[in-house]
């Protein structure tokens, strides 16, 4: 099929960015989104043009760092689906598809369609952890009883690949469900609560600090999540931090 | 709890405790109200008792007046900062592939709401101001001392179908403004999604039958009198 692209091109972090068009001809759609973008840098190369910058690694939905808003959407209009994941049979011939970076006052662009996420970095340093005594003595998690119940919601709560498709989707820029599952993930579990108190304190602390919005339960993220985050990690955060406010 | 009401989430349980309240002060206001299409005697002595009780006027009345502004004013506050969160705008943004046009909008279905509540207080609140506490006169009588004075203010205020039509419309805004903040409110107070699915339904109820019967209690004293 053959596309026609408006991309955010922006040199670096201080300049004014804007919408460029582009065209690109012979798109399978068997293609994922990002071997589509493949083709088009490798017709800017050849034209002797700067190649669109954008984020990407392990190519198949687990590490979180494509991105891209695509069409109005983060990762575009397909659910459940990182940008990576995303296939042009979405699309028809002919189409018009408008590519931005995820906006955010704390998701800074570096380039073109690349954003800095180190705000969940520092999120996370501050307190999505446990700590454990790796000595040599280390108890073996799994001597631990922990409910069917917990431990699955725990883990769906893990899923969460820190990709930012909430803050992006979220018109308040918000990045509650993000920190609501990396909270939930160790607040389900035994070995989460030594440092309960502290943690939700800590990253809801930091979260305010980056500049993020305040959620109004649009459920936008939700529903743009690639991995189904549940609205569900925010209540528990919210019930988690007026708890360890009351205890002091 | 020091930095709590500073904090995101703190904000969130002050928001929500705010609508919470309005929401069952709301209950109680067409209560008494509806009173009115069955039997003016009863609207006239519930009017009476509510305008006149110490401790409706001088405890419940400033806490409402304080929970209405607060409201609104941190309703204000959320929407300044929430866009001030993303700096760049989207070329293009496509919300209604993922949230409701009310989530998303509740700034304008509230300024609507606060339009009309300023509408609502110099057509009746004022009054009813001058007439107990300047005027004072406290007796809730008519000026010619036939009966209570609460019905007769009430249907004559209906009269004018600018001002019914007004309400009628403010009363859709409220409706659509409930209609995500019922369920928002319990989503910022952490309710648990299994209580929820529950109140979600009530919730939905309420949110189409409270303003439903206000509008009809505004065009039925419209067409009867
Ligand atoms: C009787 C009048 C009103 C009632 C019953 C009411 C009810 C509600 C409810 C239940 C919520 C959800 C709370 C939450 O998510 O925590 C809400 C949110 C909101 N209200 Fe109102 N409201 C009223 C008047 C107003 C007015 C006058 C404004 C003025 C602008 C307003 C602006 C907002 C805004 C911006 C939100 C979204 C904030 C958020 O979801 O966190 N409301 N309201
Ligand atoms: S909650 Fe979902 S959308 Fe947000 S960072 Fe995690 S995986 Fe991405
Ligand atoms: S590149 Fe890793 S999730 Fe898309």
């Amino acid at each position: 099929m053959n596309l026609t692209l408006k991309i955010w091109r922006q040199k670096d972090a201080q300049s004014k960015g804007k919408m460029v068009d582009y065209k690109v001809t012979e798109i399978s759609e068997h293609m994922s989104f990002l071997e589509m973008m493949d083709v088009l840098n490798e017709q800017l190369i050849n034209t002797g043009e700067e190649p669109v910058a954008f984020d990407h690694d392990c190519r198949e939905g687990i590490c979180g760092m494509c991105s891209m808003y695509i069409n109005g959407e983060a990762h575009g209009p397909d659910r459940g689906v990182t940008t990576c994941q995303l296939h042009m049979r979405m699309f028809k011939d002919g189409d018009t598809i408008t590519i931005e970076p995820f906006r955010a006052k704390a998701f800074p662009v570096l380039k073109d369609l690349v954003v800095d996420r180190g705000a969940f970095d520092r999120i996370q340093h501050a307190g999505g952890y446990i700590s454990v005594n790796t000595s040599g003595n280390t108890q073996d998690a799994n001597a631990i009883p922990i409910s069917k119940h917990a431990a699955d919601e725990a883990m769906d709560a893990a899923t969460c690949i820190g990709c930012g498709a909430c803050v992006a989707s979220c018109k308040n820029s918000s990045a509650m469900l993000f920190v609501g599952a990396k909270v939930s993930q160790y607040a389900l579990l035994p070995q989460g609560q030594v440092e309960a108190t502290d943690r939700v304190k800590n990253m809801v602390a930091q979260m305010d600090l980056e500049g993020f919005g305040n959620c109004t339960n649009t459920g936008a993220c939700e529903v743009e999540c690639p991995k189904g985050i549940s609205l569900e990690n925010i209540a528990r955060m919210n019930r988690e931090f007026l708890s360890a406010n009351i205890k002091g | 709890m020091s930095g709590f009401f500073k904090s995101s989430i703190g904000r969130k349980y002050a928001m929500a405790l705010s609508a919470l309240f309005l929401m069952f002060f709301l209950l109680q206001h067409f209560a008494i109200n509806i009173l009115s299409v069955f039997s003016p005697n009863a609207f006239n002595e519930a009017s009476h008792f509510m305008g006149t009780f110490w401790a409706v006027q001088y405890l419940l009345q400033p806490v409402l007046i304080f929970g209405v502004m607060y409201h609104f004013i941190m309703g204000f506050i959320l929407e300044f900062k929430n866009r001030q969160a993303r700096v760049v705008k989207y070329a293009k943004n496509n919300g209604a592939a993922n949230s409701s046009w009310m989530s998303r909008n509740m700034i304008y279905s509230g300024l609507a709401i606060l339009g009309f509540l300023v509408l609502h207080f110099i057509d009746f609140w004022l009054p009813e101001i001058n007439t107990k506490y300047i005027q004072g006169d406290m007796s809730g009588l008519l000026a010619d001392g036939e009966g209570f004075r609460y019905y007769e203010e009430l249907t004559h205020k209906f009269v004018n179908p600018l001002r019914v039509g007004a309400y009628v419309l403010a009363f859709v805004f409220l409706s659509l403004h409930l209609m995500h903040g019922f369920s928002s409110a319990f989503q910022s107070s952490g309710v648990s999604s299994m209580r929820k699915q529950k109140l979600q339904a009530f919730g939905k109820a309420y949110a189409i039958i409270i303003p439903l019967g206000f509008i009809f209690i505004a065009l039925f004293h419209h067409f009867n009198h």
